[in-house]
């Protein structure tokens, strides 16, 4: 396949906003509140209004507030274009391929994706397991996830099977592993808004207890509130917008499976594949990538997407997590601190996305990294939301 | 142990009943498909191997080997919450298909990949669940 559509409306589209509503806690905004005030903050970076919204995607579908057909409504848009493709912490990273793709082909010529989330002060959407039936009586299962379920798996003991295998076959260990966390903590620190921006060291995160061993409480991600938003237009609008225009250059998408259970192989993702489509499209390779944001629910997540992207090969994401990953280096990576330090509430996707805007136009502030001295030209982006389960890559670069 | 608050279980989902009726009579079920010769597990009604609607239920020897697994120190679900630290794995039945289980009967620490295994059957009120356990 030669994704001839995509790359043609990657051609003729451009991000051209972004913005962050708030985080890392942020108790007087609800999960609506921040969609809204990210989606205003978006679209002033971007020199546009309410009025010239004619796409909305946000990751929930059905009816309701937080929906795109309620939250059209809200504001007052009737768009022509939208989506509610929800895959998990990853769909953020989906929904810029349907923003490129709704906004190339003209069904819409100014797409907003939004998100927002109050996994720490507020009950978030789906997160208890009892009661969710509404008529007594405990919810029904499906698929993988109720088979696992029957075993008291919590979300964080499927990523541990992961990193219990993958120490097996391939003799990585927990000081591997524990390097993921310290270069997140320290790019945590050079971020005011980070939820822990203490330095740590491999023995502080191998000295925290254990949540599901391999797993230590420094190898999982924050549980934080937050929201951001970002706009996609046409490449020809996007000259007369204010700021500098990023560029979607690669992208591949694949749904490995749903619950650990029914994973293929557990020492590789989908990853493997929507890479290789990604920078298939893009005609790059990893060495070409200035920085990546790679997302970090827990530690293990980030080892397995090195080297199922290619950044290193199978198996020897040990030895190269221990040189490469911080600002300066070879490959700076979840440059605002990660999930692992910096915000986590609960989808954090769209995160990856509006840094690597930040990086891409190189917006330094007080304490705000730019991973390479010179700029960034390439910023590789991977969601994966689920239970290791839904993948996709997007590469963005500098508007030429 | 029965001073315990019953594990939270979800109901089953659709066409499990009969997997579910299996373990109580102490059988493991898994599924073959007649028209491509593979099985499967968990239970569904189509063959994901070859889209056939005609699966068909068959008694597994419920020997098997651990795949991998994780010992859960934290957890917020009643029941659950107060059997910590226990173990969630994946087991390789000797079949060819792959199964979630509790390995029981183990310290936790003594678990490890590739060790041979055998089903047990523990009544969890809601459900009578397959586990596994150190083979004899």
């Amino acid at each position: 396949m030669d994704h001839e559509v995509l790359k043609d409306a990657f051609e003729r589209t451009r991000i051209v906003g972004a913005a962050i509503s708030d985080y890392p806690l942020t108790p007087h905004l609800s999960a609506f509140d921040h969609h809204i005030l990210a989606i205003r903050k978006a679209l002033a970076d971007a020199g546009l209004g309410l009025k010239d919204v004619d796409g909305l995607i946000l990751a929930s579908g059905g009816m309701g507030g937080m929906t795109p057909m309620g939250m059209a409504e809200y504001l007052g848009i009737r768009p022509t274009f939208v989506d509610g493709l929800s895959v998990g912490g990853s769909s953020f990273v989906y929904h810029a391929a349907r923003a490129a793709l709704a906004v190339g082909s003209g069904l819409c010529e100014v797409a907003v994706v939004a998100m927002g989330q109050t996994g720490k002060s507020g009950t978030r959407p789906g997160r208890g397991m009892r009661g969710r039936g509404g008529g007594g009586g405990p919810p029904q299962g499906f698929g993988s996830f109720f088979w696992d379920s029957l075993t008291g798996l919590p979300l964080i003991g499927a990523y541990a099977m992961a990193a219990k295998r993958h120490m097996h076959v391939y003799g990585t260990t927990s000081e591997d592993l524990a390097e993921i966390a310290v270069a997140a903590r320290y790019h945590a620190s050079m971020n005011p808004k980070a939820q822990y921006q203490d330095p740590i060291t491999v023995d502080d995160v191998l000295s925290s207890r254990w949540v599901a061993e391999p797993l230590h409480l420094l190898d999982c991600c924050v549980v934080s509130d937050g929201g951001g938003a970002y706009v996609v237009t046409t490449a020809d609008r996007a000259k007369d917008l204010p700021k500098p225009a990023v560029r979607m250059l690669g992208y591949g998408e694949r749904i490995g499976h749903a619950g650990i259970g029914q994973m293929p192989d557990y020492t590789q993702t989908a990853a493997a594949d929507t890479g290789r489509m990604a920078f298939g499209m893009a005609g790059l390779k990893p060495g070409d990538i200035d920085c990546a944001e790679l997302y970090d629910s827990f530690t293990i997540t980030v080892m397995l997407l090195l080297e199922d992207l290619g950044f290193c090969n199978k198996g020897e994401g040990g030895p190269f997590v221990r040189e490469h990953l911080r600002v300066g280096g070879p490959l700076p990576i979840n440059t605002d601190g990660g999930g692992l330090s910096a915000v986590h509430p609960g989808m954090r996707g769209m995160f990856l996305v509006t840094e690597a805007i930040r990086q891409i136009r190189g917006e330094e502030g007080p304490g705000r990294a730019i991973a390479r001295e010179g700029g960034v030209d390439t910023c590789l982006v991977h969601g994966v939301g689920g239970q290791l389960s839904s993948h996709a890559t997007l590469i963005v670069g500098k508007d030429s | 142990m029965s001073e315990s608050p019953r594990k939270f279980f979800m109901s089953p989902p659709e066409g499990a009943e009969r997997f579910f009726e299996a373990t109580k009579e102490g059988k493991l079920l898994i599924q073959s498909c007649p028209s491509c010769g593979r099985k499967q597990f968990y239970p569904r009604k189509i063959c994901i191997h070859c889209g056939s609607p005609d699966v068909e239920w068959v008694e597994a020897s419920g020997r098997g080997a651990v795949h991998t697994y994780t010992v859960i120190h934290q957890q917020g679900m009643p029941g659950w919450r107060e059997e910590v630290p226990y173990v969630s794995a994946i087991i390789d039945l000797e079949e060819g298909v792959r199964m979630t289980a509790n390995v029981v009967e183990c310290a936790p620490a003594d678990v490890r990949i590739e060790m041979p295994v055998e089903v047990t059957f523990v009544d969890e009120g809601m459900y009578t669940l397959p586990k596994f356990r150190p083979a004899s």
